[in-house]
């Protein structure tokens, strides 16, 4: 009746470390994660800290994680080095559910383009006409762009300056391509403010729409109740990370706040 | 979802110093505390009543990551009592209350000198809470604050005193298992005019060193446990404590079945609050716990849950 898991940290040493752009890299794992796109897990720095990171990418015997250097932790984690030793706890979430949806179209925004692209790597085995748009501020911080172009032909490349694929963003990339093609599930992971307007685009289209959420996150184990939204309560650690659109539509604070540390209100 | 098996079963209903619970498993402290909307979550999910997470009147950060591990039969968490102080608690009390007005919440307050306690308890009385929990319990802050006011004999009644004299409101005040005799600090706490006692807080703290690292996992490196393996030392102290007070006791550790909670309500717990269990059987815990109960009371022919307060006493 009870689980007989033990939530701790399992060790490993980083295999390799690929610099994908400045401020961004991939750890390398050697292992089996038995992660699904869109779940994550903690990873913990001995004697640092440990914070949630998305699965990026998993073969049958190696997992990568993709990093963009934001604060302290991540500085911390840009300074390991091959061989170094950290704890990996999970996967855990919620993942992203492909069900048998055959026309879809991926949506990743900035550092979200590392878990849709696990995704994506999945899709290609059972969806029939999959697009992928990809956005982020310009070209020299584009991540996996040639490693998209591997996997889908032609991924549609949106920057806020233009230096790569098409100048604006990707939630007008997904309009325009919801006017021409019939699309029966759309994924999306990148800044709130893109995922909310593709949570709204997937209603006034009427297409299922699944999203994936950040929250600061403490235990990643549904204990805590730090990552809890406004007013269902669901955990983004738990019923989450990824979510109906039309659930977070409900969800006065989608697109609007998050909560710090302390639990206080901040606008987003 | 899981469902009641009768919806408001009148089995259940139960009250706690002249307040009316739905059921008798209400949410301990620090566990989806969160905000309103993570404890009216926990009672759509069955429970009866919740307790807010420990507040000071100014909040403070806690500890970093990992918080929380298990092992094999427990949790260890070392939070160190993270909130985001009183201003911000009271409006997402006042949210819960305005949604759920059937549903007693209990106001966990704490602070580290008897100075920091009257602070928040002279503002205790601006919220909607049901009661007021005072927490002298809290392990994981020993290393910055020294240990636990519930742990040193003669610390609660001067806190219980100078909280009473600032707030009308019911005064639960929360016991540590971590002193030589609960008994003594039991008695000392209803003689200094508390109006209930809860117990227990979490045990230790304990500690997982990882191998390979050499290193302990909690960030703090100690952490006070809870869940199953606390459960037996948490019931053997309800039992203590009820033969030696007359004031009503809440039973805390370790429970995530309808048995565990009858166990603690015979052991003399007239509420008994789930924390840990969460993590065994998920947020639905409240309400399994609920139905477990009371089909063991349909097979036993108890009619009320109010009979069997205590019933495993001579
Ligand atoms: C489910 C999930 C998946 C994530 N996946 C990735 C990923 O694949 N790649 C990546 O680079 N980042 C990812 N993040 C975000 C990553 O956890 C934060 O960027 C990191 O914790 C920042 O730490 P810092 O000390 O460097 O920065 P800080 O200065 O601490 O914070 C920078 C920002 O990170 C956020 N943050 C801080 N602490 C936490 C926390 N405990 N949990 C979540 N967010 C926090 C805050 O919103 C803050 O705005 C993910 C977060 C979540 C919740
Ligand atoms: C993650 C976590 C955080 C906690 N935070 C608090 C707290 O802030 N205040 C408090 O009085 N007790 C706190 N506790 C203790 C619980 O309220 C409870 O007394 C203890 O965990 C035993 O019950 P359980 O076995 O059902 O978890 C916490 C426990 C856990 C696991
Ligand atoms: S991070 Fe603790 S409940 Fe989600």
């Amino acid at each position: 009746m009870l689980h007989c898991t033990v939530e701790q940290p399992i060790i490993f040493p980083v295999k390799k470390i690929i610099n994908e752009a400045p401020g961004f890299k991939t750890f390398i794992f050697e292992g089996q994660l038995n992660a699904k796109p869109g779940q994550f897990v903690m990873f913990w720095i001995p004697k640092i800290e440990a914070r949630p990171f998305s699965v990026s990418f998993q073969t049958p015997n190696e997992f990568q994680i993709t990093v963009m250097k934001v604060g302290e932790f991540t500085k911390a984690m840009f300074k390991l080095k091959p061989g170094d030793k950290v704890g990996i706890q999970g996967p855990y979430g919620r993942p992203f559910s492909l069900g048998s949806a055959k026309n879809i179209v991926i949506l990743g925004g900035g550092c979200g383009i590392a878990p849709v692209f696990f995704l994506l790597n999945q899709a290609v085995k059972s969806a029939k006409n999959i697009f992928f748009i990809g956005g982020c501020r310009s070209k020299d911080i584009f991540l996996k762009q040639k490693a998209l172009k591997k996997i889908i032909p032609d991924p549609i490349l949106m920057t806020d300056d233009g230096s790569l694929g098409k100048k604006g963003f990707t939630t007008d990339a997904l309009e325009r391509l919801l006017k021409k093609r019939p699309i029966d599930k759309i994924f999306a992971c990148g800044p709130e403010i893109m995922l909310l307007k593709t949570a709204q685009i997937s209603k006034k289209y009427n297409i299922p729409c699944q999203i994936s959420l950040e929250r600061l996150m403490k235990c990643g184990i549904g204990i805590c109740g730090q990552c809890c939204l406004d007013d269902c309560g669901l955990r983004v650690c738990h019923e989450g990370p990824v979510f109906e659109a039309s659930k977070l539509l409900e969800s006065p604070e989608f697109g609007k706040y998050k909560r710090d540390n302390r639990g206080k209100i901040i606008k987003i | 979802m899981e469902k009641l098996s009768i919806k408001n079963p009148s089995n259940l209903r139960t009250d706690f110093l002249g307040v009316k619970f739905p059921n008798p498993v209400v949410l301990a402290s620090g566990i989806l505390g969160m905000s309103a909307s993570s404890m009216a979550s926990v009672v759509r999910n069955g429970a009866g009543g919740v307790t807010t997470k420990s507040t000071n009147l100014e909040g403070q950060d806690g500890h970093p990551g990992p918080k929380v591990i298990t092992y094999e039969s427990g949790m260890l968490n070392c939070y160190g009592l993270t909130n985001a102080g009183f201003w911000h608690e009271k409006k997402e009390i006042a949210k819960f209350k305005k949604r759920l007005p059937q549903n007693p919440l209990i106001f966990s307050i704490f602070g580290f000198s008897l100075k920091e306690f009257q602070a928040i308890a002279q503002k205790v009385d601006q919220t909607r809470a049901d009661f007021i929990e005072i927490n002298i319990s809290c392990p994981n802050v020993q290393s910055e604050h020294g240990r636990p006011f519930g742990c040193v004999p003669g610390m609660p009644q001067k806190v219980i005193k100078a909280v009473k004299k600032l707030t009308k409101k019911p005064i639960i005040v929360k016991l540590s298992p971590n002193v030589v005799d609960i008994v003594e600090i039991a008695r000392e706490v209803e003689s200094a005019g508390a109006h209930a006692i809860s117990a227990i807080n979490t045990l230790g703290p304990g500690m997982v060193i990882n191998l390979e690292t050499r290193c302990p996992v909690l960030s703090a490196k100690a952490g006070g446990m809870s869940g199953p393996a606390i459960r037996p030392l948490a019931v053997k102290m309800i039992y203590d404590i009820y033969e030696n007070v007359k004031i009503p006791l809440i039973g805390i550790g370790g429970v995530t079945t309808g048995q565990d909670a009858l166990e603690m309500i015979m052991a003399g717990a007239q509420l008994v609050e789930i924390g840990s269990g969460v993590y065994y059987r998920g947020i639905s815990v409240f309400k399994r716990v609920c139905n477990e109960m009371q089909e063991w009371m349909r097979k036993q022919g108890v009619k009320s849950i109010k009979e069997i307060i205590g019933a495993a006493h001579d």
